[in-house]
C-alpha cells in the first residue's frame, strides 16, 4: 500500500474547528492535545487594501489518518466533517499531483 | 449516497467532497414520496432509519436541539450495546449538511454525560430564590405545584396573568405555544429588547411583501447543486452576519463557500474584516448600526445610473416615485459621511449589485438590532426588490412551507378578546397585533407596574435570558422577582433559573428523545430520533407540555403519547411521523417566479399576498399602523452624532454577540472540548484602540459605560475596525458559584445595554451603543 497523506485547500478553510474537535473525539484526546490543529494567520491589511486572513490546519504526530476508519472504507473524521470541504486523503503521489491546480495548498505525508 | 463512500476506491484520492455531486448521482431518476397530491423529493438512503454497523448501532436523524443551534443537521448518532452515545457524525445522505458538521455535535457526548446536568425535578421556597437550596422532588410534585399556582392566577385574575417564554428557535416553539393558547394566555415571550432576533425582519417582510425571503442556495432540492433549475448566485451580500458561525435562517452557514467556490462573489458588510470578508470582492467596513443608510445610498445611486430592473418594478413594485423620493438625499457622499465609509466604494457596490444577474441579500441579527429596525430592513429589502432579486433562482425565493403554525401552534384554543391583553397590543401594533407576541419592553413595565393589570407567574422553557438576552440584567431580575410563582424547563442550571425559579424540571437533549423537524427558514420534513435512552430523571419537552397541558386543558391535549401528538401534526403533510422518520428528509415541491403562477396569494392571483398584490415599496400595511410606509435611516442611539456629550465620555462604539464558534448564545460552557476553543469572553478591537486606551491583548479589562460595566479578556484583533469595540454575549461560567449567579454580574455585556426598542416595538441597541475601556486596577481582581 502507498504512502498516504492529507492535501489541504487554505484558500478555503474557515477555521471551524470541526477537524480538529472530530479527531478528538475519534481518537479520545484531551482538550489540550490535538491530532490536528488549525493555525489562524491575520487578519491584516496589506498595502493594496486586501486582506490576510488565511486558516491552516497542521496534522500533529497523533495523527494516524484515522487508521481503523479507513480500514471500514469510511473517510479519516477531519475529512468527513470538514465544513468547507478543503481536505482531502489519498495517496501522496496523486495528492501531489493535485498541487500545482491552485495556489495556497498544502500537503502533508503523514 | 452511503455508498459513495463505502464504495469508495481508497487508492484514489478521495475527499467529502464533488462539489457539484457530493453524495448525489447525477442524472439520477429523483426518488419522491407522493402525499396528498403532493410529490416530495427524497434521498436514496442505504439503510433504514436505525441500523446495526461494527459493533455500534447507528440512528439517523436531526441535530434540533438542545443543546445546539437552530439549524437541525442531519447526523448519525452511533452507540454501544450498553445504551451509551459514541459518537455523533455528519450524515453523508442528508442533503441539508452533506455529511458535514460543527463543533457543537461533534461534541455532542459529552453533553449527554456531563455531571452538572440537571437530573431530576427540583423545588425551592420563593425566598430562597437566588441560594441553592433547591430540592429533589418527583414528577407528580412538581406538576402539582406548577398546576395548583398557574390556576389559581387564573381563577383569581385571569389566564393572561401568566407569561409563557421560550428561547431561540427550535423544535420546542410549537409546544409552548399550545400550552399558552390552551391555558388562555396571550403572552408568548422572547425576553429581547425590541423582539430583535429574526422577528423584525420576518415582520418588515410580511408586512411590505406578504411573504419572509430566504437566499436560494439550493436548500429546497434533493439534489442540491446538482437539480438543474437552479443556478448558482452571482453574487452574495453579506449585510451584518457571520453566517459561517451563526447559521441564522435556517441557512446553514457553508452554503456560502461552497457557492464561492462554484463562482459567487460576495460583498461583505461589516465593522470587522471576518473571513468571508478577506475573501470578498469588496468589503465594506462600515461604522455599527448605519446599514439602513447604506442601502439607501446604493439605491440611490442605482436609480441615479438608471441600473434598476424596469421591467420587474413595472410589474411587480409598488411606491417606486416615492422610494425615489425618499432616497434623493442619500447620496454617496452624504451615505459616507454617516457611513464611514468612501463615496466611491458605496457607488462600487451599488453598481456590483444591479449588474449581478443573480444576487443574494444575506442578511441576520445586525439588522434586527438596529434600533429602527423595520424602516432598515424596508432599505435593504428594497435594493434587492428594484433589482429584480426576487423568485428567481440564486436570488431571494419565498420558501415553501410544509406546515402553517404562524404565530404558534394552537392559537385557536385562545378564547376571544385574549389577544388584546397582550403587553403592547396597543402601543406597538406591529408586535402584538400582526406579529402576536407580547413586547418585551412593555412586559417589564407591567411586570414592575402591574399596569394594566398584575402579571403573577411565569412558564421559563429552555432560555436562560438573564446570562443571555436581556440588555439590563439587573433591571429584568428585580423585575421578574414581582412574580408569585416560576416554573423553569431546562438541560443545565443556569443563571436565570438560580435567580428565578421555584420549580425547575430536567429536559432531554436530542439523541435522547423524538421530534419533528420542520420548521426554521425553509421547511424540510425531518424526524428528531431518540438513539439512546436517557440516565436521568428527564423528560423531553414535548412530553412535558403534552402532560402539563392535559391538565390544564385535556381537551386541546387528546393525545396519549408524544407520537400520537406528532401524528396529528404532521396530518396535513400526509406523512405521520413513522413514515416520515423512514424517507426523512422529505423536500416540499419548489417552484421559481411563483409570482407569476398564482402561488403567493391566498386569491390565487398573479402577484404578492399583499393589498395592492406588488412588493410594496411604500407600504399600505406600516402607513396602515401609522408607521411610515416608506424606508429610513436614523442615527444609532446613543452614538457619535446623536449623543455627541456621551460620546465625550464614552467614545468608543460597542457592539456585542459576535457569535464565537463552539457556542450558541449560552450554551457549551460545560463541554471541556468547545470551552477550550473559547475559554472565556473577550472584547476584540485593533492594535490602535487599544494602545490608546492603555490595555493589553490577553489581559482582562473593564468595557464600561453610564449604564454599568462587565470584564472581557482583550483580544487584538486587526480586522476591527478602529474605535469599535466588539464584545462576546452570553456569558457565564457553569463552574463558579451559585452565590454570586455564577459571576454573571462581572460578565453581563446587558448591563452596559437598556431595554430601548424602536418606534415600531422593534430594535434595540444590542449592536451599536457607547462606551470605554480600561485595564482592571488590582482591587478589581
Amino acid at each position: 500500500m502507498s504512502a498516504k497523506g492529507l492535501l489541504i485547500d487554505y484558500q478555503w478553510c474557515t477555521g471551524c474547528h470541526s477537524c480538529e474537535v472530530a479527531c478528538q473525539m475519534e481518537h479520545g484526546l484531551p482538550p489540550d492535545q490535538h491530532g490536528i490543529v488549525v493555525n489562524q494567520v491575520g487578519p491584516w491589511q496589506l498595502p493594496d487594501g486586501s486582506w490576510q486572513f488565511d486558516n491552516i490546519p497542521s496534522p500533529t504526530r497523533q495523527c494516524d489518518l484515522c487508521a481503523a476508519r479507513t480500514a471500514k472504507a469510511e473517510l479519516p473524521t477531519c475529512v468527513h466533517h470538514c465544513q468547507a470541504k478543503c481536505m482531502r486523503y489519498g495517496d501522496l503521489e496523486e495528492l501531489a499531483a493535485n498541487l500545482a491546480t491552485s495556489p495556497h495548498q498544502v500537503l502533508f505525508s503523514l | 449516497m452511503a455508498e459513495h463512500i463505502e464504495q469508495h476506491d481508497f487508492d484514489s484520492v478521495t475527499t467529502n467532497d464533488d462539489m457539484k455531486s457530493n453524495s448525489y448521482k447525477s442524472g439520477q431518476d429523483a426518488l419522491n414520496f407522493e402525499a396528498n397530491g403532493k410529490s416530495f423529493g427524497l434521498v436514496e438512503h442505504a439503510h433504514p432509519w436505525r441500523y446495526e454497523q461494527d459493533g455500534l448501532t447507528v440512528t439517523r436523524g436531526s441535530a434540533w436541539s438542545g443543546p445546539g443551534c437552530h439549524d437541525g443537521c442531519g447526523v448519525l448518532m452511533y452507540s454501544d450495546a450498553d445504551g451509551h452515545l459514541v459518537k455523533v457524525e455528519g450524515d453523508p445522505e442528508n442533503p441539508y449538511n452533506q455529511g458535514r458538521l460543527c463543533v457543537r455535535c461533534i461534541a455532542v457526548p459529552e453533553a449527554i454525560t456531563n455531571p452538572s446536568r440537571l437530573r431530576y425535578p427540583m423545588k425551592r421556597e420563593r425566598a430562597d430564590r437566588g441560594k441553592d437550596k433547591w430540592q429533589r422532588i418527583s414528577w407528580d410534585e412538581a406538576y402539582d405545584l406548577i398546576y395548583q399556582n398557574f390556576q389559581r392566577f387564573k381563577e383569581e385574575s385571569g389566564a393572561e396573568s401568566v407569561l409563557f417564554c421560550q428561547g431561540t428557535g427550535r423544535d420546542i416553539a410549537q409546544y409552548i405555544t399550545r400550552l399558552m393558547y390552551s391555558f388562555g394566555s396571550p403572552h408568548y415571550v422572547l425576553n429581547i429588547s425590541g423582539m430583535s432576533c429574526y422577528a423584525p425582519r420576518v415582520t418588515a417582510c410580511f408586512a411590505t411583501t406578504g411573504s419572509f425571503w430566504l437566499g436560494d442556495y439550493s436548500q429546497e432540492f434533493a439534489d442540491r447543486y446538482d437539480n438543474p433549475e437552479w443556478h448558482r448566485p452571482e453574487r452574495i451580500v453579506v449585510w451584518g452576519n457571520n453566517p459561517l458561525v451563526s447559521n441564522s435562517d435556517g441557512l446553514y452557514g457553508h452554503w456560502v463557500v461552497d457557492c464561492m467556490r462554484l463562482g459567487s462573489e460576495l460583498i461583505v458588510v461589516d465593522p470587522k474584516c471576518t473571513w468571508l470578508a478577506s475573501r470578498a470582492r469588496q468589503f465594506l467596513q462600515i461604522r455599527p448600526g448605519t446599514d439602513g443608510a447604506l442601502a439607501l445610498g446604493m439605491i440611490n445611486v442605482i436609480i441615479a445610473e438608471d441600473l434598476w430592473d424596469h421591467d420587474f418594478v413595472d410589474k411587480w413594485c409598488y411606491g417606486f416615485d416615492e422610494l425615489k423620493e425618499a432616497v434623493s438625499a442619500y447620496t454617496p457622499e452624504a451615505v459616507a459621511e454617516i457611513t464611514w465609509l468612501e463615496a466611491d466604494e458605496i457607488v462600487q457596490a451599488a453598481r456590483d449589485l444591479a449588474q449581478a444577474e443573480s444576487a443574494i441579500l444575506q442578511w441576520g441579527v445586525a439588522i434586527d438590532m438596529t434600533k429602527e429596525t423595520i424602516p432598515a430592513s424596508q432599505a435593504l429589502l428594497a435594493l434587492f426588490e428594484i433589482t429584480g432579486n426576487i423568485e428567481k433562482p440564486g436570488a431571494m425565493i419565498a420558501p415553501p412551507t410544509l406546515l402553517y403554525y404562524g404565530g404558534g401552534w394552537g392559537g385557536e384554543w385562545l378564547p376571544e378578546g385574549q389577544d388584546q391583553k397582550r403587553c403592547g397590543y396597543d402601543k406597538y401594533p406591529l408586535v402584538g397585533q400582526a406579529f402576536i407576541m407580547s413586547q418585551t419592553d412593555e412586559m417589564i413595565s407591567q411586570l414592575e407596574t402591574d399596569q394594566p393589570y398584575r402579571l403573577r407567574g411565569a412558564w421559563i422553557e429552555t432560555t436562560n435570558f438573564l446570562a443571555c438576552t436581556s440588555p439590563d440584567p439587573e433591571r429584568e431580575l428585580a423585575a421578574y422577582n414581582n412574580l408569585e410563582f416560576i416554573a423553569c424547563v431546562d438541560l443545565f442550571m443556569t443563571p436565570t433559573i438560580m435567580a428565578l425559579g421555584d420549580v425547575v424540571l430536567p429536559a432531554l437533549m436530542y439523541p435522547e428523545r423524538d421530534g419533528l423537524r420542520v420548521g426554521d427558514g425553509a421547511q424540510r420534513g425531518e424526524t428528531i430520533n431518540k438513539a439512546i435512552e436517557t440516565e436521568t430523571e428527564g423528560r423531553s419537552d414535548m412530553q412535558i407540555c403534552l402532560e402539563l397541558g392535559r391538565r390544564f386543558n385535556p381537551e386541546a391535549w387528546p393525545w396519549n403519547d408524544v407520537q400520537e401528538m406528532f401524528d396529528d401534526i404532521l396530518k396535513p403533510s400526509g406523512f405521520d411521523f413513522k413514515s416520515m422518520r423512514e424517507v426523512a428528509p422529505a423536500y416540499i415541491p419548489f417552484e421559481y417566479h411563483k409570482h407569476e403562477k398564482g402561488m403567493l396569494r391566498l386569491d390565487g392571483k398573479p402577484g404578492f399576498n399583499t393589498p395592492t398584490g406588488r412588493l410594496e415599496l411604500w407600504s399600505s400595511f406600516l402607513s396602515n399602523l401609522g408607521l411610515n410606509p416608506l424606508p429610513e435611516f436614523f442615527e444609532p442611539s446613543p452614538g457619535p452624532k446623536s449623543t455627541p456629550e456621551l460620546f465625550k465620555d464614552y467614545p468608543l462604539i460597542l457592539t456585542t454577540g459576535a457569535r464565537p464558534w463552539g457556542y450558541f448564545h449560552s450554551e457549551h460552557r460545560q463541554f471541556p472540548h468547545l470551552r477550550a476553543l473559547h475559554p472565556e469572553p473577550v472584547m476584540e478591537m485593533n492594535q490602535h484602540t487599544a494602545d490608546k486606551y492603555g490595555v493589553s491583548d490577553g489581559e482582562w479589562a473593564w468595557v464600561e459605560n453610564d449604564r454599568g460595566k462587565c470584564k472581557r479578556i482583550v483580544k487584538v484583533n486587526q480586522g476591527v475596525m478602529d474605535g469599535v469595540v466588539s464584545a462576546d454575549h452570553a456569558w457565564w461560567h457553569p463552574e463558579g458559584s451559585p452565590d454570586n449567579l455564577y459571576d454573571l454580574w462581572d460578565l453581563a455585556v446587558g448591563n452596559l445595554l437598556a431595554f430601548d426598542p424602536g418606534k415600531a416595538g422593534f430594535g434595540c441597541t444590542y449592536k451599536s451603543t457607547l462606551c470605554r475601556v480600561r485595564p482592571l486596577e488590582k482591587e478589581d481582581n
